[in-house]
Formats: C-alpha cells, sequence, structure tokens
C-alpha cells in the first residue's frame, strides 16, 4: 500500500493545511501516548516491587522485662514454626538491630544495655497465614508479642500503584480514540472537500475502493508520519529524564526499563492502523451515500 | 445494450418521466430533443445507472439496474462513456491525464507520451493543450476534452448531453462529425440536444433517430426535422 498506488493518489489533490493539522495532531497525540505508557510502565513496576516485598517479610516484636525476653522470644519462635503460612521466623541478632537503629541514634549506642525489643523476621509462604488468628495466638501465648504486618500500610500503594497503571493504559486507549475521531473528522472534510473529484471518478467507472484508496493511503501515511515524530521526541524526552539513582522514588522513575523500550515503538503503528480503520469507515460512509 | 422499460422517475412530488419505454440496439444513431426541463438529462442518467428508476426497468446490459451494487454500475461506466453537458474533470491534473483517468481508474495507467492517447488528442484537436489544467480551457476545448476522455476505454455506447453547448457552430461541426465517425465504427450513440440544426446536419451524414419528451413521455419525432 505504500509503494503502490501513486496514480490513484494524485486523483486527489494535494490539501496542504489540512495535511499539516492531520501530521500535528498525530504528532501530539503520540508524543502524550508515551508519556503515559512511560506512567503506566512505571506505576506496574512500583507496584510489583512493593507487592512482592509486602508479600514475603512482616515482623513480631517483643517487649518484655529483661528476664523473660529469652523465654518469650523462643515462645514465639516456637509457635510461629507451627502456624501453617509461615515459611520460617527467624530472630534477628544484636547486631543485625544494631544496624536498624544506628540511623537514628548512631553507631555507639549500646544496645545490650537498653529495653530494647527483640524482633523476629518472619517469611511467609506464597499462601500466606492468617494475620488475625495468629495476632489472638500470640496475645495468648506471649503477652508481650506485637506482630507487624506490613500489608496493613503497604496495601493501599499498591493499590493506588495498580490504579495509576490502569490510568496510563485507559489514557493510551483514550488518545488512540481521539486519533481515530481526528481522523475521521479530518477525513470526512476531506471526502466533502473533493465531492467533485469522487463524482468525476464515479462518472469514468472508478469502483468505491479505488477512490476511497487515494484517502485511506493518504490520511494513513499522515499519521505514520506525525505519530512518528511525535514518539521519537516523547522517548527523547523520557530518555533525557533526569536519572534516579538508588534513591529511585515514584516520580524519578518515571521511564522505561529493559524490553520496556520496544513498548513506544508500537505506537506510530497503531496510530497508522487506527487511522487507516477510520478512514476506510468514513470513506465507505460518504461514498454509500452518493449516486 | 440499454433498455428502459415502462420507466418512471419522479423529484419528490412531481413525476417527471413515466411510462417511457426506450431501447438502444447496438450501432444506433440516436437524437434525445425536447424543451429544457422536461427530463432529457434525467432520460440519460436513467441510462447511465446515475440514477435508479421509481417505476419499471432499467437494465445495463441486460443486467437489471436495482440489482446492481455500487461495484456492478461502476464496472458498466467502462462500456459506457458519458459528456456531461456541463464536463468536469480532476482540476490539478493536466488535461492528458484527465482523458486517460478512464485507464487509470480500471487498472491499466498509461503514460502520458503514449501513441493512442497522442492520437486521441489530436483526433479532439487537443494536441498542444495537453499538459494545459483544465480550469485554462475554453468550453469548446472542454467539450472536446471530455469527449475523447468518454473514448478512450472503447466504450460500447457513448452518452452526450449537449455537446455542442458552449461551442460555435463550426465547433459543434467538428464535435458531430467525430460522433458520426465513432458510430460508423460500431458505437451505439445517443445524443440529448435542442439544437435541431445539429439534428438535421447530422440526418445528412448517418442514419439518426430522433425522439422527443412530451408530456413526461417518449414520441418519435422525425418529419418535421
Amino acid at each position: 500500500m505504500l509503494q503502490g498506488d501513486r496514480a490513484s493518489d494524485r486523483v486527489v489533490p494535494p490539501t496542504g493545511f489540512t495535511a499539516r493539522l492531520t501530521v500535528f495532531v498525530s504528532a501530539a497525540m503520540a508524543f502524550l501516548a508515551v508519556f503515559a505508557l512511560a506512567l503506566s510502565l512505571a506505576a506496574g513496576r512500583l507496584a510489583t516491587t512493593w507487592g512482592d516485598e509486602l508479600a514475603r517479610a512482616s515482623t513480631v516484636r517483643i517487649s518484655a522485662p529483661e528476664g523473660q525476653m529469652a523465654a518469650q522470644t523462643s515462645a514465639a519462635l516456637r509457635l510461629l514454626q507451627q502456624t501453617p503460612g509461615v515459611d520460617s521466623a527467624r530472630a534477628l541478632s544484636e547486631a543485625e538491630q544494631r544496624a536498624l537503629l544506628e540511623p537514628w541514634f548512631g553507631p555507639d549506642l549500646p544496645v545490650d544495655q537498653l529495653p530494647v525489643p527483640q524482633l523476629i523476621e518472619v517469611t511467609e509462604t506464597a499462601d500466606g497465614y492468617d494475620a488475625a488468628g495468629l495476632r489472638l495466638r500470640l496475645q495468648a501465648e506471649v503477652p508481650g508479642a506485637v506482630l507487624d504486618d506490613h500489608a496493613r500500610w503497604r496495601r493501599p500503594l499498591v493499590a493506588a500503584a495498580a490504579r495509576l497503571k490502569l490510568m496510563g493504559w485507559v489514557s493510551a486507549i483514550l488518545i488512540a480514540g481521539a486519533v481515530g475521531a481526528m481522523v475521521t473528522l479530518a477525513a470526512n472534510a476531506a471526502l466533502a472537500a473533493n465531492a467533485q473529484v469522487i463524482a468525476v471518478l464515479r462518472l469514468v467507472g472508478a469502483t468505491d475502493a479505488y477512490i476511497s484508496r487515494a484517502f485511506v493511503r493518504r490520511f494513513t501515511l499522515r499519521a505514520l508520519t506525525g505519530s512518528g515524530i511525535g514518539t521519537f521526541v516523547g522517548v527523547l524526552a523520557v530518555f533525557l529524564l533526569p536519572a534516579s539513582g538508588e534513591t529511585a522514588g515514584f516520580l524519578t522513575g518515571l521511564g522505561f526499563k529493559g524490553w520496556h523500550w520496544v513498548v513506544p515503538l508500537l505506537v506510530p503503528p497503531l496510530a497508522s492502523a487506527v487511522a487507516f480503520a477510520a478512514t476506510v469507515v468514513a470513506a465507505r460512509r460518504v461514498l454509500g451515500d452518493l449516486s | 445494450m440499454i433498455e428502459l422499460d415502462n420507466v418512471a422517475y419522479s423529484y419528490g412530488g412531481g413525476e417527471l418521466l413515466s411510462e417511457l419505454s426506450l431501447q438502444l440496439a447496438p450501432g444506433s444513431f440516436h437524437f434525445l430533443t425536447g424543451p429544457s426541463g422536461t427530463g432529457k438529462t434525467t432520460l440519460l442518467k436513467l441510462c447511465y445507472g446515475a440514477l435508479r428508476p421509481t417505476a419499471g426497468y432499467a437494465r445495463l446490459f441486460g443486467q437489471d439496474v436495482r440489482q446492481m451494487g455500487r461495484d456492478d454500475i461502476a464496472m458498466s461506466r467502462r462500456r459506457i462513456g458519458v459528456v456531461h453537458q456541463d464536463c468536469q474533470f480532476l482540476d490539478h491534473l493536466p488535461l492528458a491525464e484527465n482523458v486517460a483517468l478512464p485507464l487509470a481508474v480500471s487498472g491499466q495507467p498509461i503514460a502520458s507520451g503514449d501513441e493512442n492517447l497522442r492520437e486521441l488528442l489530436a483526433w479532439v484537436g487537443l494536441t498542444e493543450r495537453a499538459l494545459a489544467l483544465p480550469p485554462e480551457l475554453s468550453g469548446g476545448e472542454r467539450q472536446r476534452a471530455a469527449l475523447a476522455r468518454a473514448v478512450i476505454m472503447s466504450p460500447e455506447v457513448i452518452l452526450a448531453d449537449e455537446p455542442t453547448g458552449n461551442v460555435d457552430w463550426e465547433m459543434s461541426q467538428r464535435l458531430l462529425r467525430l460522433l458520426v465517425e465513432l458510430n460508423r465504427m460500431g458505437k451505439t450513440i445517443l445524443i440529448a440536444t435542442h439544437d435541431l440544426a445539429l439534428i438535421r446536419a447530422a440526418k445528412s451524414q448517418v442514419p439518426a433517430r430522433v425522439l422527443r419528451i412530451v408530456n413526461r413521455k417518449l414520441q418519435a419525432a422525425g418529419s418535421e426535422l
């Protein structure tokens, strides 16, 4: 379709202004689509990371008088190991606890002399455990133990990230729809403006397929050109976003990683496909109404 | 080839043509006359499928127009050359390409320097205007170009609506000679015109039948011409 039918392309007079507008809107839409995809993919990565961490670990914190600490810790460990859904439970060593506190109190804190609670790291199986049941049993057997279930505060964040991802995809779909609507309007205008051309072509025996091909080819190529430019600029802009480094937060993490760089390359072919379909439908409708 | 059988056609409320029958046999030469507004153009449009009769049957090459799809109509146009009263062209393409347009749309594009095209343009006296754009042409040149475009596919039937409407007497004689020549080559010709002098001139060259639309019906007119 790209090289063939130059002859059928010639029968429709060139129109500078609408052509440029179509190219411009396609470019703008492609640029926005690249950002929507970057947002969506970044949010997806975030949701996955947070979700994985959340599914894996929780903490039991034991505060007990000096003498009972060891007994309560071993009781809690025993209880945890018998709990279905717990993969492993391990009391943190003194050194590990000191490392956790260091950012707040400095390296010289004498942890062994302070009533620091004992932490137990609990790793869950894929199925997870029944948090409410475990809490009740801990209360009964280890009065000083508090189950700190990370899910409670991370779950809303994961849900928000997942929602953000969904909104990114919805935006991408809306952008595709807007491209289709824009091309439909432009094609309708072009078909109306070329009523005489169409009448002449019908008179000399052109089929609807021949006539619509001239318009379809033109709008598909315009959408391809515009979205190609828009995608290039969009990808370049995402590429040039300030690097996030170690402290990858959400905003600085916006962009593509690994094979995700391929995704924006799908924008121009998809935009062309949308333009193709929109013009075919518009041409079929307009030509069907003519004698 | 083209057959109208008890055809009626009405625009909106009023009936323009009714109980009208016409048969264009291969190789025949017909004139269609009558005051303007009596339906000559409508009758021609019925003959090439641009309009469908509101009653009766129209057959193009044996096919009922009502059963023909848009593509069937397009295909039949390749066997019918039409010259309109107000000839329309693709204004952005030079005359030679406009004349060759029926070939292009039927998938047999030719170069603008093609021998047959040059001959055809010489035949209608437009060799020098081959590269002119249609808006630059005079009325007579447009009508000759339209005739050349109508015959380039070597159609079996040529329908012409007031082909001499915009040209002087000398030019109308030339166009008539072209049409007579085509008829001698076996083409079926139907010319709608109110130019009685043209009909008289034609009758001396070719056995033409003259039809007249009177009271929405078709009548053979002859003796008074």
